[in-house]
């Protein structure tokens, strides 16, 4: 289990060097086992459990409040899923404008294709500068590429400035939430993880400092003040990229973001390619379905944007590095496509079941719950354990798809997945078609639903293996051996009757003379 | 081959050809049946709901005539016990006429470790939204460089009702340039990110006063109900 944070021991993970562990800078989680067993363990570990139970029960409700303030909610989760999936269809136009736009604003425009590139051009810019340390604000794709570990082996110190990244940050740990990547840490954690760990990477936590949030977040801003001054250099994702005028949107509630994007000579931010929207006037759409499907404020407190550059005001040099990474191999799969819609809310995480007592962690990547269960394999490919198994990672209960701001059919997706890791068949990988195998492990249940094929075919072989099973009942095991014991290991096998159905149907139903009934149930029942 | 033209190439093969003309499309292709703004309120409800939830989000609202503003806003710097207070270039220079606090300019060489020596910021806006208690700064003169209300821990903002009160969201960005460096807030600095329960204060000012200024409309008066 590298990699794994030790959470059942309620120590922070005992890592001996490196800021997250076991990342590479793929976005993978080297070792990180398949989810059925990430999460067996994450099950049995009850502050975990506690902690996330009480932080999605919390934020639910108030989504609900938040979202029954607005009437016409359906037409702007119609339009918002209409904007994404015009801008998905007609792209690449759409980005082309976006760099003509961004470049006579006075912003640079660079294109990655993959991760490492990413990595490399920022890399590159931030040595540029001169400097050997950047402010970051939270960002999903520069975590997806794994910037900061990028950064660190050239030397550079990547500073996180969001409250929960700076918690996973300093203890060491992964993300397991989008929008509160420390959601499995409860206030005792946070403030144990404060006073033993700050002093390492700059001002220490103050004295005497309890657990309630409002002293914390004071830490927080006493130890990064000094920071955010004498940076020099920020990093950051976007929310949205308005192609028609070249204008980047960041959401936020600490200020944080708004530090980054101003104080800093330079800025650089990495982008995903699907956070495009055509106009202006799209973002009246996702300013009001994106703060209340994510804190369920009716608008976050700090929403900044900016057009390249402008005269004294923020930074003087603006790069945008707009990433591929396994985007345009999802733009590919006509299903799996509107993955590509999200806009990163998290409600979705909120709802799920499955999230809910698994926690984060086991999916094994920075997009977890239930749309990371979808995007992961999209954007990585289905080739390593954990990947093949996220399509698996849900009940299909569909409160997803529910809550979903832009209207996602994460179960269709999820069941489309399952196919092609169950079937094989061609799909889009770093640009090429490739064909995939059937996963190994599904042969077994592939040979047996072949099997039940031909015997439901043929009526004879049904009734034979019917009587020979019920005559046999006492005799079965209650797991099956060899190949089948991954099944039933989580299953009780169904108990076989004394007499198939089709006998007693038979013997009460159509025989001469039907008899009286003596069981007490109805005829026919 | 540059990864420009591999990303754009893998978009292409991805997509198939594009189903005629985006703009032509785009027109057709999003339905915007959704509402322009919410409720049909008067010009005083309008501004009222505003007041209700800036409060509603823990920004300090006070309401005042513009004869009474300088007043009000020396009152609300001494009540802090600012003795610095930050001023956009722009500034209307009657507003801090009562003021006692020693005014300091922003000026292009001003660092962010001097500027984080004042006490307060004193600033106009660009606009306010009713329904999600949002005030919006866009730069202008009488509002500043955006460091200068991020940095101190306290800022007072003056919105002239109504003229500068919009009803939505749709209606503020209609209202807005994109070209300018905006900066959308709604109540003081806040985090989720404890056990995703709402603090008030992180980085950016702990304390959010907006004044409400009525009689102070000049050419935009009347706005509000276009707007």
């Amino acid at each position: 289990m590298s990699g794994m944070p030790d959470r059942a021991s309620g120590k922070a993970p005992g890592h001996t060097s490196g800021k997250t562990p076991g990342r590479t800078p793929g976005g993978t989680f080297v070792g990180m086992p398949a989810f059925p067993r990430a999460a067996h363990d994450a099950v049995r570990d009850p502050t975990l459990r506690a902690n996330l139970r009480h932080a999605t029960r919390t934020i639910r409700d108030r989504r609900a409040k938040a979202v029954a303030e607005l009437d016409d909610w359906d037409r702007l989760r119609e339009a918002g899923k209409q904007i994404k999936d015009h801008t998905l269809r007609h792209l690449g136009h759409y980005l082309e404008q976006l760099e003509a736009a961004v470049t006579a604003a006075g912003g640079t425009v660079h294109w990655a294709a993959d991760a490492d590139e990413a990595n490399r051009i920022v890399t590159g810019l931030v040595e540029a500068t001169g400097e050997r340390e950047v402010v970051k604000v939270k960002s999903m794709a520069t975590q997806e590429i794994g910037l900061n570990e990028a950064l660190e082996a050239a030397g550079i110190r990547a500073y996180e400035t969001d409250l929960a990244e700076l918690i996973v940050q300093l203890g060491e740990d992964r993300p397991s939430h989008i929008l509160v990547p420390a959601i499995h840490r409860n206030r005792a954690e946070i403030r144990d993880i404060f006073r033993s760990r700050m002093a390492r990477w700059g001002r220490p936590a103050p004295e005497g400092l309890t657990d309630t949030p409002a002293e914390l977040a004071e830490a927080a801003r006493l130890h990064l003040r000094e920071k955010f001054l004498r940076a020099k250099v920020g990093i950051s994702g976007a929310n949205f990229m308005v192609a028609e005028t070249g204008t980047l949107v960041v959401v936020e509630s600490e200020g944080n973001g708004r530090m980054c994007l101003t104080l800093p000579e330079t800025l650089i931010s990495v982008v995903g390619i699907e956070k495009t929207v055509p106009t202006w006037r799209d973002l009246e759409v996702f300013l009001q379905t994106l703060p209340r499907s994510s804190t369920a404020e009716r608008m976050n407190p700090y929403t900044s944007t900016w057009t390249g550059t402008a005269d004294g005001d923020g930074p003087r040099a603006f790069h945008l590095v707009l990433l591929d990474n396994g985007r345009t191999d999802t733009l590919a799969d006509e299903v799996g496509r509107q993955a590509l819609r999200c806009i990163r809310c998290s409600a979705c995480l909120n709802v799920c079941p499955v999230y809910e007592r698994a926690g984060g962690h086991a999916y094994g990547s920075v997009y977890p719950g239930p749309i990371g269960a979808v995007l992961s394999p999209q954007l990585r490919g289905t080739a390593s354990a954990i990947d093949a198994s996220l399509p698996y990672a849900s009940s299909l209960c569909g409160a997803c798809y529910e809550v979903c701001p832009v209207a996602i059919d994460i179960p269709e997706v999820l069941v489309h997945l399952r196919e092609r890791v169950v079937q094989g068949g061609e799909f889009t990988r770093h640009g090429a078609k490739v064909t995939l195998k059937p996963a190994g492990g599904h042969a077994a249940e592939r040979a047996a639903m072949r099997a039940a094929g031909l015997v439901f075919a043929h009526p004879g072989l049904l009734r034979a293996g019917q009587r020979l099973a019920a005559r046999t009942r006492r005799a079965h095991p209650r797991t099956l051996p060899g190949p089948g014991r991954a099944w039933s290991a989580t299953r009780d096998l169904p108990a076989v009757p004394a007499e198939p159905f089709r006998d007693w149907w038979r013997r009460t139903q159509e025989g001469p003379g039907r008899p009286e009934r003596t069981d007490g149930r109805e005829a026919g029942a | 081959m540059s990864s420009r033209d591999i990303v754009l190439g893998r978009i292409a093969r991805a997509l198939g050809p594009a189903p005629g003309e985006p703009y032509d499309a785009y027109e057709a292709a999003v339905d915007r049946g959704y509402a322009d703004r919410h409720g049909d309120l008067t010009v005083e409800q309008t501004v009222d709901l505003l007041a209700a939830n800036l409060a509603d989000y823990r920004a300090l609202v006070h309401r005042t005539e513009e004869t009474g503003l300088p007043e009000l806003l020396a009152r609300l710097l001494a009540a802090r016990g600012a003795r610095a207070v930050l001023v956009p270039p722009g500034l209307p220079p009657g507003w801090l006429a009562a003021a006692d606090a020693v005014r300091v300019p922003d000026l292009a060489g001003s660092t962010p470790a001097e500027l984080d020596r004042a006490d307060s910021v004193v600033t106009g806006c660009a606009l306010a939204v009713a329904e999600t208690g949002t005030i919006v700064l866009d730069g202008s003169p009488d509002q500043g460089r955006r460091r200068i209300t991020l940095v101190p821990d306290h800022h007072v903002c003056v919105v002239r009702v109504p003229g500068q009160v919009v009803a939505s969201v749709p209606r503020a960005l209609r209202r807005l340039d994109p070209l300018r460096p905006l900066t959308w807030i709604s109540g003081p600095s806040a985090t989720s990110d404890i056990e995703l329960d709402r603090v008030e204060g992180v980085h950016g000012p702990r304390t959010l006063e907006v004044v409400l200024v009525e009689g102070a409309d000049r050419a935009c008066a009347g706005t509000i109900t276009r707007g």
